[in-house]
């Protein structure tokens, strides 16, 4: 097989860009037709023309599934949307269109995908918001809680000595029983993470819903990202190591 | 081969210049006139079923599902292709040709499309027709000439095609064909291209469990969480959908393209050639018309034995002799347990991909001709602590649906729509041989993923990128599907900003197109298509990523540690250079034997010593790195007054 050379990868891709104004409304609703040139004053066709407008860039995953910037949204009303919004966009509708608007139809379809499994998941849908918040969601490393490193130090050790360990051995047999009951242990600190961080959720929606925006606002929005960042880089931390336990205990 | 495809041709009109090129060939954009003419083209768009061992042709008509039979009634026409002196002939007339002609009569050709001879070396065996392999691609020799897997599909596309005209007196050149779920993007395009060659227009390349849910969706108002289970003749998949309000959504989708009711043949077959060598002193495996004669008889007995508890097996052999043996229901499931054990594995880990468990499951679909097998049945309802149905016929479930998904697509049925998913994950190589998931398995489709590239290298001209499908952590252990090449303006490094998006379409096949960040110019890429790895190890692959992903996790351990080490190591050296005289003699030294232990380390096989050794360096070079910072930092400062520098 021929060597490649290697690409080399800018990590500050897929950042969605950030914009301070807060009551950003939908982008294409101000845009030009492509097609006829007219203003776009429809949702997602040019009213003139009937043709389908591509969703501009700048669009986010909750102004695309037309969900305000809460992190506890009812899983059923974001279904409801996404299908909703897959009968709009999706290229099997098209199939008798011109080429362009198969093409926008693809493209359309593939970010609401996209929006969707963002938001459905609401780990992945914290770290979104965190990033259009924040813009810089790479900078989320995922590091240990300082008061587990230690632990967690012995634990990786354990599982270095089990994995050399001959299987089925008595010594084999009592590191697994130590090891389950760490995984036991780290499960219950993420639970309890998970708790934490949706206590933090409904904390931020509370605030989105007052809307206001006073100093003690904006220090308390502040709180919240901070903390949710941690909390979230310790959670990812702690579900890479369960994982890793489980896959070599069970 | 290399396909380029240029860019000219995206339309100016068009809201942004795009360039779609597929990994095979290039999406040719349409002219004004073919635009004008698809807009009143209201031709019939059919759905076709192209199995190992059957293929079938629906239509729908005003909400009526049909699928077009023979003059004889038959609805399947077996997938079988022989060349005769009297030229090609298909189907039930060709069968006959297996054993009268076997080595010019080509059957289950669809377990070599989009594949290269490395990936079928182990069953070579079973086919008494000659294959070698050109361009990457299987070439099945037949008298004197040369066919590509496509090219024998393209055939019984063909015949098909020919019997729906003949029944419904008007043209077909659309056509909605169904692929295995866990088909790959080589695959899937091989398929495409065998409707091309037939002079079909494909539409869309649907998934056959999918296919079979929109038409139970359609005839039985199927509602809630389901699973398809369909084991054919060659291939075995699953998939977990969502029904709700006319709405598909696959959830998770697993499989084995080398799984199916052929395998069940072939243990029989072994089992009666070694009989017939024991008891009649013949070895036959050398003749390939009577290997043909035991493994229809096999097969036919196999299909006997899921009404009957035992059966007769005769065997006419060479001179005038005769192999009769019984068989009976609990022989078959003995031997054909554990082909059918493995059709599990994949159904587990659909149902923990999409978060499920049995009892989530409403209902359990069965599709193909292998689910006639009682054990089959029992062991899904086992698995699936429910009793599967299958109302429709499992034969012709498929073709039927993909029937459904042609209606969708001309404009007849609106109120039913299909979200599947793409079967494996997608990704890049990246720094170590390492695979970089850009869209992961499980991933509703359409589905895209942008990277942005630069150069590393002050007036590097080009970027290679090679992209994988599979579940590994190491590009090894993948499927390696295509090569390009990115053109890069030549400028310093980290300058040029190439967006590339992968963006996979509602067939499941990649579509790669490149924007330069600086101009907006959508570039062309010359995409090189690659059979490098097997298939057989493709199916592996998923297997073992479960296997193997603590060792997998290991070995990406190693490898990033190891880059982390050298770029140290590198910018030690270089602090050393450049520094190293501020500092007293035993510091330097120190630093040195740091760095000797470190390279030692580098070269070991263990990431935690990798990474003691570094920690270790960090420290011994600490002193360095402040005493050069502020040796710079002074440089900085010279000859500039103080109110510049607050």
């Amino acid at each position: 097989m021929a060597q490649t050379s290697c690409p080399f990868l800018l990590m500050d891709h897929d950042q969605p860009s950030t914009h301070s104004d807060p009551h950003r409304q939908l982008q294409m609703a101000r845009s030009m037709c492509w097609h006829c040139q007219s203003e776009v004053t429809g949702e997602y066709f040019c009213e003139r023309c009937v043709k389908v407008q591509p969703v501009s860039k700048e669009t986010d995953y909750f102004t695309c599934l037309g969900s305000p910037r809460r992190l506890t949204l009812d899983p059923k009303k974001l279904e409801a949307k996404f299908y909703e919004l897959s009968r709009t966009f999706h290229p099997d509708f098209y199939q008798t269109k011109s080429t362009e608007e198969q093409t926008i139809s693809l493209s359309n379809a593939a970010v609401l995908n996209t929006a969707y499994r963002t938001l459905r998941d609401p780990i992945q849908r914290a770290e979104y918001l965190l990033a259009l918040e924040t813009g810089s969601v790479k900078d989320i490393r995922t590091s240990p809680p300082a008061d587990l490193f230690e632990e967690i130090l012995e634990l990786q050790d354990t599982l270095e000595e089990y994995r050399a360990s001959d299987r089925g051995s008595d010594q084999s047999h009592r590191i697994r029983v130590t090891l389950q009951t760490e995984e036991e242990a780290l499960e219950r600190r993420k639970e309890e993470m998970e708790s934490q961080l949706r206590r933090l959720f409904a904390d931020w929606d509370k605030l989105q819903d007052a809307g206001e925006v006073t100093s003690a606002a904006r220090a308390e929005r502040d709180r919240i990202l901070k903390q949710m960042r941690d909390l979230l880089s310790h959670r990812t931390y702690i579900n890479n190591i369960i994982n890793d336990l489980a896959a070599t205990i069970n | 081969m290399l396909k380029r495809v240029s860019n000219e041709a995206a339309e100016s009109d068009g809201p942004e210049a795009y360039c779609f090129c597929t990994l095979r060939g290039a999406k040719r954009p349409r002219t004004k006139f073919e635009t004008l003419f698809s807009i009143f083209d209201m031709a019939r768009i059919v759905g076709i079923d192209l199995g190992t061992t059957n293929s079938l042709i629906a239509y729908m008509k005003e909400g009526q599902l049909c699928i077009v039979p023979d003059r004889n009634g038959r609805t399947m026409v077996p997938s079988v292709v022989a060349v005769t002196d009297n030229g090609l002939i298909v189907g039930d007339s060709a069968k006959e040709h297996l054993t009268r002609n076997p080595e010019r009569t080509v059957y289950s050709v669809k377990r070599f499309m989009g594949k290269g001879l490395a990936d079928v070396q182990d069953e070579l065996g079973y086919f008494p027709y000659h294959l070698t392999e050109t361009g990457g691609v299987i070439r099945i020799r037949l008298g004197q000439k040369s066919y590509s897997p496509p090219q024998i599909s393209a055939m019984i596309l063909k015949e098909l095609k020919l019997r729906a005209e003949a029944y419904l007196s008007e043209s077909i050149t659309k056509a909605v064909i169904t692929v295995p779920a866990y088909f790959n993007d080589s695959q899937r395009q091989a398929t495409k291209d065998a409707g091309l060659i037939a002079g079909l227009e494909v539409l869309r390349i649907i998934n056959e469990p999918t296919a079979a849910s929109l038409a139970y969706g359609l005839q039985k108002n199927t509602q809630g969480t389901i699973a398809v289970y369909d084991f054919g003749g060659g291939t075995f998949d699953i998939s977990i959908l969502k029904l709700k309000d006319g709405i598909f959504e696959v959830l998770a989708t697993n499989g084995d393209t080398h799984l199916g009711g052929d395998d069940v043949d072939r243990v029989l077959v072994d089992l009666f050639v070694a009989e017939i060598r024991v008891r009649e002193g013949i070895d036959i495996s050398g003749y390939p018309d009577y290997i043909q004669a035991v493994r229809l008889e096999a097969e036919r007995a196999k299909i006997r034995l899921s009404d009957d508890l035992k059966t007769e097996i005769t065997i006419e052999l060479p001179e005038d002799k005769r192999f009769t043996r019984e068989l009976t229901r609990d022989q078959l499931e003995s031997l054909s347990m554990s082909v059918i054990e493995r059709t599990l594995i994949p159904c587990r880990m659909a149902l923990k991909d999409a978060g499920l468990t049995q009892k989530d499951i409403d209902e359990v679909v069965l599709v193909g001709g292998s689910t006639r097998m009682p054990l089959v049945r029992q062991r899904v309802e086992a698995l699936f602590e429910k009793p599967p149905h299958c109302h429709l016929n499992p034969d012709e479930v498929v073709a039927l649906g993909a029937a459904v998904q042609a209606d969708i697509l001309s404009g007849g049925t609106t109120d039913m729509l299909l979200l599947d998913v793409t079967p494996l994950s997608l990704g890049i190589e990246t720094m170590g041989g390492v695979m970089s998931s850009l869209i992961r398995r499980n991933t509703t489709i359409p589905a895209s993923a942008k990277e942005m590239f630069t150069t590393y290298v002050d007036g590097q001209t080009g970027v290679d990128i090679h992209i994988l499908q599979g579940e590994r952590e190491l590009v090894k252990d993948n499927r390696s599907l295509a090569r390009f090449r990115l053109k890069m303006p030549p400028l310093p490094a980290g300058v040029p900003r190439i967006e590339v998006t992968f963006l996979i379409d509602a067939n499941g096949i990649l579509n790669v197109t490149a924007t330069d960040m600086r101009t907006g110019q959508s570039q062309s890429i010359e995409v090189k298509p690659s059979y490098g790895l097997s298939d057989t190890e493709v199916e592996r692959m998923i297997e073992d990523s479960f296997k193997f992903a603590a060792e997998d996790i290991g070995a990406r351990k190693l490898i990033e540690a190891r880059l982390d080490a050298e770029s140290l190591i590198k910018a030690t050296d270089k602090s050393l250079t450049e520094a190293g005289h501020l500092v007293v003699h035993e510091e330097t030294d120190a630093i040195r034997t740091a760095l000797s232990q470190l390279s030692t380390a580098k070269d070991g096989t263990d990431p935690r010593a990798i990474r003691a050794r570094m920690v270790e360096l960090e420290q011994a070079a600490m002193h360095l790195n402040v005493v050069m910072l502020d040796d710079s930092l002074k440089k900085g400062l010279q000859g500039k007054k103080v109110s510049e520098v607050s």
